[in-house]
């Protein structure tokens, strides 16, 4: 079951992730290797087996809703790839 | 006085440190020289932090003066380069945070530098914790100082590398699958991954959020010990950090086992797994059973098997989504080259992530994606609770389980690179921890062809004493973990 040029680029595409014509071929060949060691899992009774997100149980965390310093602007803006004055500056959304 | 220093433990340079015979500034300078002549071969650094580590030192020095130090007081570590270090470059290892430097601490390091140790460097890793050998590393594979030819394992393999090469006191590793373990399996230390939420993960780079944890590389286990005694206990930065009190964890260290009852799953002895660890893993239980453990040599875990597809669904599931931040719009690498959103998102990544990232980020997506959600994603979490069950139920039984940390020695560096499945399979026996979120601990158990051979013991939930216990009862009666290599 090789994942076809058309999922491999469907899924990148997903992620928003460009991808090379040599990065296809080789994520057809190596996931889909991966995807089928996956296929045991489709042999495993899991009828009202209820899923597992986290191994704590812990449940609704709560803390006060309380005002605290926050980052220097500085400090924020410090690793920006661009800014204007105190913003980041980002390519146009709309256009 | 001044031969080995670079070959100590906490406990032994706490106490050098404590009755003056030496300074941190002198101890740190000299584990900096000792990094000068042994990284050219062994590469376990990505970043020599020398200015900060001799500014830590000096302060060191004045809490040691000022009779408040504690046991890591003035000790040089080696920090993952996944844990954020204010003012210092935090790169994981990858292009997409090369220049990288966070505007805060994390809080196991804020912990580390309130009681004044002394970080000497950052270490080297796969790319995002993502990998078992540092060949996946953007800027250089980590050798393994037993033998320069193979991997120090991974992902933490610089902090594993570094450890048992004397290039520092102790490390911190992060553990997704394995990462502390596998690697100090391999390279001759001990590694601790604590119960999931024990150590809080703020400040350290998300891989998977669900199983990542924090944990000591050290020379022996009373070093795990004190490290956990540091870094461990609950966060308010962190929602996912254990409100469990925590124990000095160098007190229910003994010298026997009485009492003990440890059981040893069939299931961890895998097809394809070398001789030589299969013996010497046995060999170590049977010194478990002389110490005076009871030893049940037939538990069966049947679910065992389905662990390695359970963590390549959940994890690369849960690491896109992480991942998915890394857009080019607020920090790390960004293609600028262009006007337009989409083209420079997909530019970003495309350059920014090197291919083993770039694989897992498409796994997750495949996994979580429409159609295919319930057949992998719910599928595998279901599996999960199948998987942590089992564990529950032999934690009935036993008080630990023991296992080979991985089914092989250290392999040769390139000889897996290229094949991800096989690469996947070094993890075999340490993904189950993660996936049900349980501590475990490797120690060194022996050595085939002068390589280093892990031995890997399980504990329930929050039952970090127990596995030091049986660690530091085995190293009173064994040498392995004393054994260094010869770079």
């Amino acid at each position: 079951m090789k994942l076809s040029r058309e999922e491999v680029v469907h899924i990148a595409a997903l992620a928003r992730m460009g991808i090379s014509d040599a990065e296809i071929e080789k994520a057809r060949e190596q996931v889909s290797n991966i995807l089928e060691n996956f296929e045991v899992l489709k042999e495993i009774d899991t009828t009202n087996v209820p899923p597992t997100a986290q191994s704590i149980h812990l449940q609704n965390v709560l803390r006060e809703d309380s005002p605290r310093e926050s980052l220097p602007m500085e400090d924020v803006l410090a690793n920006a790839p661009d800014r204007e004055g105190d913003l980041f500056k980002l390519r146009p959304v709309l256009e | 006085m001044t031969d080995n220093l670079t070959d100590l433990t906490i406990h032994v340079a706490h106490e050098l440190l404590k009755a003056k015979k030496i300074s941190s500034v002198e101890l740190t300078k000299q584990y900096l020289a000792r990094i000068k002549v042994v990284d050219a071969q062994v590469r376990a650094i990505v970043n020599v932090t020398e200015d900060f580590a001799l500014q830590q030192a000096k302060k060191a020095d004045e809490i040691i003066a000022a009779g408040k130090s504690v046991p890591l007081t003035g000790v040089p570590f080696l920090l993952k380069d996944n844990m954020s270090t204010k003012g210092i470059k935090t790169t994981c290892s990858s292009k997409m945070l090369e220049n990288f430097i966070p505007p805060y601490d994390a809080t196991v390091v804020e912990k580390l530098n309130s009681v004044g140790a002394v970080m000497v460097g950052k270490a080297n890793m796969d790319e995002y914790a993502m990998g078992s050998s540092t060949e996946n590393s953007a800027f250089f594979t980590t050798h393994n100082p037993w033998d320069l030819s193979r991997v120090p394992g991974g992902s933490s393999g610089g902090s594993a590398a570094g450890v048992a090469a004397g290039e520092a006191v102790f490390a911190l590793g992060s553990d997704t699958g394995g990462s502390i373990r596998q690697p100090a399996g391999f390279c001759n230390v001990t590694g601790f991954k604590p119960t999931y939420g024990r150590v809080s993960r703020y400040g350290l780079v998300a891989f998977a959020s669900s199983l990542d944890q924090i944990g000591p590389l050290t020379k022996d286990a009373l070093d795990a010990a004190l490290v956990m005694n540091v870094i461990s206990g609950h966060d308010t930065a962190d929602s996912t950090s254990a409100t469990e009190p925590v124990p000095d964890y160098t007190k229910g260290l003994a010298k026997d086992l009485k009492g003990m009852k440890i059981g040893i799953p069939k299931e961890y002895f895998v097809e394809g797994m070398q001789p030589e660890v299969d013996a010497a893993i046995k060999a170590a239980i049977k010194q478990l059973e002389e110490l005076g453990a009871k030893v049940d040599w037939g538990v069966s875990l049947p679910q065992t098997p389905h662990a390695l597809a359970v963590y390549y669904i959940i994890a690369p599931s849960e690491a896109s989504a992480n991942l998915a931040r890394y857009d080019g719009s607020k920090y790390g690498f960004s293609y600028l080259n262009t006007d337009n959103m989409w083209e420079g998102m997909e530019k970003t990544k495309q350059l920014g992530f090197g291919p083993e990232v770039k694989r897992r980020i498409m796994l997750g997506n495949y996994a979580l994606s429409s159609g295919y959600y319930d057949a992998y994603y719910l599928k595998a979490q279901k599996v999960r609770t199948l998987i942590r069950r089992e564990f529950d139920a032999a934690f009935e039984k036993y008080d630990a389980l023991v296992t080979p940390t991985s089914p092989t020695v250290p392999f040769k560096i390139g000889e897996r690179a290229d094949n991800p499945v096989q690469m996947y399979l070094s993890d075999v026996c340490t993904l189950p921890i993660n996936i049900a979120g349980i501590p475990g601990i490797s120690i060194p158990a022996g050595f085939a062809q002068g390589l280093p051979i892990g031995m890997q013991i399980i504990g329930k939930p929050f039952a970090e004493d127990t596995l030091l216990k049986i660690s530091y009862a085995y190293q009173q009666v064994t040498d392995w973990h004393k054994r260094r290599p010869a770079v």
